[in-house]
């Protein structure tokens, strides 16, 4: 099956991480480990969110995504600009002054992932009223939230609009449209995503609900917007008309645009990780009543709020709503668009079950019941210290063979503590003046031996012991 | 007889907000276990029902969950003032609630059938002014 299944675009830069416990604490799946002083992150309990990126004060997590150079691959390139682009800029009057910058920056054309927004939107008007039954319905347009979902929640996955995201349908239709332009073979084209945020990176590589995306690269908009400034003309007379959004496509990229084109008056739309994991929860144990969408960004503010962005999330969202205010509602319809086969997902998403303990329900339930003995012995601090970021969860580590009890450091001591007594005891009985006993001189050894190999152990996984 | 596993809960009664703590730590237990998905909404929902029951009606108590090979098993046991006339308080829309219970949301009068139709198995033990003792029974 695929194998880029689990496949992540927010790493670790390992010369710049001090070991400490900040980004294990603040990982909303537990995907974070520290040993040997570096921190490590589990693939496939990671869902590319980037809240570790944000709380690392070393910036030891960093996103990866692709240079603007790649424009330089193909014959001829379209950017596809995320409406949180525009967000960025101050006192922006039209789009066409980001997309005429776009132009000069190198792209042979461009295609707003905001006018494909507006196709999504209409689209998902159509689902909801046609499956009306079936609500509440998940918004899919956010990566992360789909990776936690199948993580996490099996109940929900069906509950995921089946309607692909923004990007992917601005994908399709702008490749369609420059094969029809240029003549040219799909794979001399490229499509370039200009992306808030490192999960829009995995998806393109590895996408949900479709075999293939049409992006090519994607590149951040924190690269892309130093580099449009010098471009950016503000004389409206001297720009070509190129802007084909609308309030609802513009609207997009903060928390509640979703919703806002979707005429709905039953919604919640939440955003931020740790906020959109209670929503999940909420929902799954059915005591949210009454609503028929749930829109989720897993960043605080919607996509503006997204860790490859520059402008303050909140800032952002008042200069879009300032920019889209005096737009037409929507410009975009599906029956000017008949490039888009199918507005539709492809593939279901299935529940990827990482947090079982183990292969089978027998064995996780003899693991689980070691996880509940480990965990009382531990003092229930959740310090962090042994690179696990709960006591639990330390011991879900041990039970599957990743960590080992004297990890946690108040087993050591009372472990050394142990060994010290016995040591102590041995060596008081000689203060009479007797020779010690043979047997004796091998206790000790053992006793001094045990003392040695626990603190050489302290931080070393079980697998790297193993290893050595 | 198998492995089991026995989780104990002591419940809150003065606190609705945390009405629902010990159903979700059960859910979050079992999906680490790879029980079907199915049967944890049907152990979630008919636990959160109890739950919550215990708090508006008897001032909290403890839920012991075992999960075995078979099935999952949870006792509710509380102090409370009992059930005077179970077929009555098993009727749909029937509520004992108080009214400032109600206005929160609650009392609908859905918990006790709820738990029923979301297990395999209920059985009610109650003394009027001693408190009451639920079994419920989901099997895999």
């Amino acid at each position: 099956m695929n194998k880029d299944k689990f496949i992540r675009s927010v790493r670790l830069k390992e010369s710049a991480c001090q070991g400490c416990i900040n980004c294990i604490k603040h990982c909303p799946t537990q995907a974070i480990r520290v040993h040997n002083g570096k921190a490590h992150i589990i693939d496939k309990f990671c869902i590319d969110c980037g809240r570790c990126i944000r709380y690392c004060p070393h910036h030891a997590k960093i996103a990866i995504y692709d240079p603007l150079s790649v424009i330089n691959n193909f014959k001829y390139t379209v950017a596809l600009p995320a409406p949180s682009l525009y967000a960025q800029y101050n006192n922006l009057t039209s789009t066409d002054i980001v997309l005429n910058a776009l132009l000069k920056l190198g792209f042979d054309d461009v295609y707003e992932v905001s006018a494909a927004a507006e196709l999504v939107s209409e689209a998902s008007r159509e689902y909801i009223k046609t499956h009306e039954k079936e609500a509440p319905f998940i918004s899919s347009a956010c990566p992360s939230v789909i990776r936690l979902i199948r993580v996490k929640f099996p109940a929900l996955l069906s509950r995921l609009l089946p309607i692909k995201a923004p990007v992917e349908v601005a994908a399709e239709i702008a490749r369609a449209r420059a094969m029809k332009k240029t003549g040219l073979k799909p794979e001399e084209i490229g499509i370039i995503f200009i992306s808030p945020c490192p999960s829009k990176v995995s998806y393109a590589k590895a996408p949900l609900g479709i075999e293939k995306s049409n992006i090519d690269n994607v590149v951040a908009i924190k690269d892309i917007y130093p580099l449009l400034l010098p471009h950016m003309k503000h004389d409206e007379s001297q720009l070509t008309p190129l802007s084909n959004s609308g309030r609802i496509g513009i609207g997009w990229s903060s928390a509640g645009g979703e919703v806002g084109g979707l005429l709905v008056d039953n919604y919640l739309a939440g955003d931020g990780i740790v906020n959109i994991l209670r929503v999940l929860e909420e929902l799954e144990d059915e005591k949210l009543h009454g609503l028929t969408f749930v829109e989720l960004s897993a960043c605080t503010g919607g996509c503006v709020g997204g860790t490859l962005t520059v402008e303050n999330e909140y800032i952002a969202a008042t200069k879009t709503k300032r920019l889209a205010k005096y737009q037409p509602v929507s410009k975009n319809h599906l029956s000017d668009n008949p490039e888009i086969e199918s507005m539709y997902w492809a593939d279901d998403v299935d529940y990827e079950p990482v947090f079982r303990l183990g292969n089978t329900f027998k064995e996780s339930l003899r693991m689980m019941s070691e996880v509940e003995q480990l965990t009382a012995r531990f003092p229930g601090l959740d310090c962090g210290s042994c690179g696990a970021p709960t006591c639990q969860t330390l011991a879900e580590d041990i039970v599957r063979g990743d960590a080992t009890p004297n990890d946690c450091i108040y087993v050591l001591r009372s472990n050394i503590a142990d060994l010290s007594q016995k040591i102590r005891h041995l060596t008081r009985e000689r203060e009479s003046g007797d020779s010690m006993p043979e047997e004796d001189k091998v206790l000790l050894r053992k006793y001094i031996s045990e003392l040695t190999t626990d603190l050489a152990s302290f931080g070393v996984p079980e697998r790297q012991k193993r290893k050595d | 007889m198998g492995d089991q596993l026995i989780f104990t809960y002591d419940i809150d009664g003065s606190d609705f907000t945390r009405a629902g703590e010990a159903s979700s730590s059960v859910k979050n237990k079992l999906k680490m276990l790879g029980v079907n998905s199915e049967i944890i909404r049907r152990v979630a929902i008919a636990m959160y029902e109890g739950e919550i029951n215990m708090v508006i009606h008897a001032d909290g108590g403890q839920i012991t969950v075992t999960v075995s090979d078979d099935d999952i098993v949870m006792v509710l046991a509380d102090r409370g003032p009992g059930i005077p006339d179970i077929g009555k308080a098993m009727q749909e829309g029937y509520s004992t609630a108080r009214p400032e219970v109600r206005s929160l949301g609650f009392g609908a009068g859905m918990g006790l059938p709820n738990m029923k139709r979301y297990t395999d198995q209920m059985e009610i033990d109650t003394v009027v002014g001693k408190g009451t003792t639920i079994t419920m029974k989901v099997a895999f």
